[in-house]
């Protein structure tokens, strides 16, 4: 292994980066194909040759540790080409070719420097692994930029699955619909505070009667949801609870003693247009 | 974006609870936290500042700007070297108290935080790290 | 030390908080209500938090305590204003306020104490909700 202070890579990288970088290019363009349109030729150029001097840069320190801090400033270039690459629909193959494609043009620059034998095969040695490693922190960071925009995705389906309606002046209705998981209840019992507020309603009705199951945790969440809009000035009422939830929560020991339930919508409309001081008459006709 | 990655601040006084929970919430905010996690965390972070100005006797809290990839989190230690606690682990069920009506609020803080860890030792001071990811 | 200023609106008093309060300030007005009701024999306090982005375990103790103390002295508190992300906030920390009335505004909290209205408008008692872990209690006094 070439020793730390020795390593000729940002020598290399210096005196020769012109050609380099064209050869780089030209090498991604290549692999790259028929997603040319993603990207013009010039953002590529660009990023490519940024990319090289910061490598020129953190290689000085002659480490192999790209998690240690000359190699922050190539992580987080990494990190946000990864990024931009995702959104633009590359593959996380086709980004981390953006780093394994480098190999080819050092590589033949070290051939045609020559030396020792000994001597240049410590050096590949020395940029393939490096390469490597990048390559490989490219990956790791696309995907967890991919998992970030899916749970974002997620996010904001749940919210629009999950409408707040106002029943009348004071009174919303919440009807959740399909299996709730603690994730989608949180946010969307968030949201329902919120409307809480927006549009001053005193009564606030959870209609569960499209929920097939409910488990300690969402529960729970109900709970704290309930107790939230209290403090806020709220009431909630719980509708369509079905045998089978009831009985689920009373085996899970949840108690909803303090909470108000009805078995249908309709019943919790007429108590909540009771709460908030009104009451339905039938229309008188006039002659 | 904040200045730097991580800042240092005092805890001498009341108005220092109260900085830190401005300086807390502007970070939060430029984390990108959403308004409910930003309120949990400036509020565990008065009731931890109010922890080392009251039990600890004063000392101080490091903020730090974390990173994992594309995640962003919030990480916070508070530092003093006051009396410690005896039994940390008591100290953390819910409904403890040393006394004064609430006790350490080291239950309820730690609900609102997704990493938490508290080293202290009697007659060596409290460190308590707590952190949120975004 | 500036104190957060009271309104006394014919047998209420009103108070609207709109800044970051530090310990010492909480317990001034602490003090300051309580005297005030004493000194005027208010019957209603509403406390307007519309504005107060944060509620630790020292403010909700604080507030806890003005409703104790202008019970003895007979007089209601109403809670009014409080953002959704403040009353996620306390239920995480386990804080429900017991014996705290709450309203959405400081109009619905001016009608709950008056007991305006027809039969159950706008009255809602906040009774504690028992959550899966026990209570830190706001109210007790050790």
């Amino acid at each position: 292994m070439t020793p730390a202070s020795t390593t000729r890579l940002p020598e290399l990288l210096a005196r020769h980066e012109g050609p380099i970088l064209e050869r780089w290019v030209e090498e991604q363009l290549a692999t790259i194909g028929t997603k040319r349109g993603l990207m013009s030729d010039a953002e590529l150029r660009e990023q490519s040759r940024e990319f090289l001097a910061l490598v020129r840069q953190a290689a000085h320190s002659g480490g192999l540790e790209i998690e240690a801090a000359p190699w922050t400033a190539v992580r987080d270039f990494l990190g946000r080409i990864s990024a931009s690459r995702a959104v633009q629909g590359f593959s996380p193959a086709e980004t981390a070719m953006f780093v394994f494609s480098l190999k080819q043009p050092i590589f033949e620059q070290l051939r045609r420097d020559g030396g020792s034998g000994e001597g240049v095969f410590d050096e590949v040695w020395h940029t393939n692994v490096l390469i490597d490693r990048l390559g490989l922190y490219t990956t790791e960071v696309y995907q967890k930029g991919r998992e970030h925009v899916i749970l974002r995705q997620q996010e904001e389906m749940l919210e629009l699955s999950t409408p707040v309606v106002k029943l009348w002046d004071g009174v919303l209705a919440l009807p959740m619909i399909g299996t709730l998981d603690s994730a989608r209840t949180q946010i969307v019992m968030e949201a329902l505070l919120q409307r809480i507020v927006e549009t001053g309603a005193s009564v606030a009705i959870i209609d569960i009667t499209g929920v097939p199951t409910v488990d300690t945790l969402v529960a729970q969440h109900l709970l704290k949801t309930i107790t939230a809009a209290r403090l806020m000035g709220a009431d909630c009422i719980i509708s369509g609870i079905r045998p089978q939830i009831a009985s689920t929560i009373v085996h899970l020991g949840v108690d909803l003693s303090d909470v108000i339930t009805k078995a249908s919508l309709a019943d919790a409309f007429a108590l909540a247009l009771e709460r908030v001081g009104l009451a339905v008459g039938r229309a008188v006709q006039r002659r | 974006m904040p200045a730097s990655r991580s800042e240092e601040l005092p805890l001498r006084a009341g108005a220092d609870v109260v900085k830190v929970r401005q300086v807390v919430r502007t970070w939060a905010a430029e984390i990108g936290f959403s308004l409910v996690d930003q309120t949990k965390l400036v509020t565990g972070a008065s009731e931890l500042a109010r922890n080392t100005l009251d039990h600890g006797r004063g000392g101080s809290v490091r903020l730090v700007m974390l990173e994992d990839g594309a995640r962003r989190g919030l990480g916070m230690t508070f530092e003093d070297s006051g009396p410690g606690i005896a039994d940390v682990n008591l100290a953390l069920t819910d409904g403890y108290t040393t006394g004064n009506g609430l006790g350490l609020g080291l239950s309820g803080t730690r609900r609102l935080m997704t990493e938490f860890r508290i080293d202290s030792q009697p007659g060596q001071g409290t460190r308590v790290y707590c952190a949120r990811w975004r | 030390m500036e104190r957060i200023p009271i309104l006394k609106m014919g047998d209420l008093l009103l108070v609207s908080i709109q800044v970051d309060m530090h310990d010492q300030l909480a317990l001034a007005l602490q003090d300051d209500l309580t005297d005030k009701i004493a000194k005027t024999g208010a019957h209603g306090v509403l406390i307007d938090i519309s504005a107060v982005e944060m509620v630790d375990s020292f403010i909700g103790r604080m507030i806890a305590n003005i409703a104790g103390m202008a019970r003895i002295l007979d007089a209601r508190t109403v809670l009014v204003g409080m953002q959704p992300a403040v009353a996620i906030t306390l239920v995480e920390l386990g804080l429900t306020l017991p014996g705290v009335r709450t309203a959405l505004d400081v109009e619905r909290g001016m009608a709950l104490l008056r007991g305006v209205g027809r039969r159950a408008s706008n009255v809602v008692e906040v009774e504690p909700v028992p959550l899966e872990t026990s209570d830190v209690d706001a109210g007790e006094q050790e």
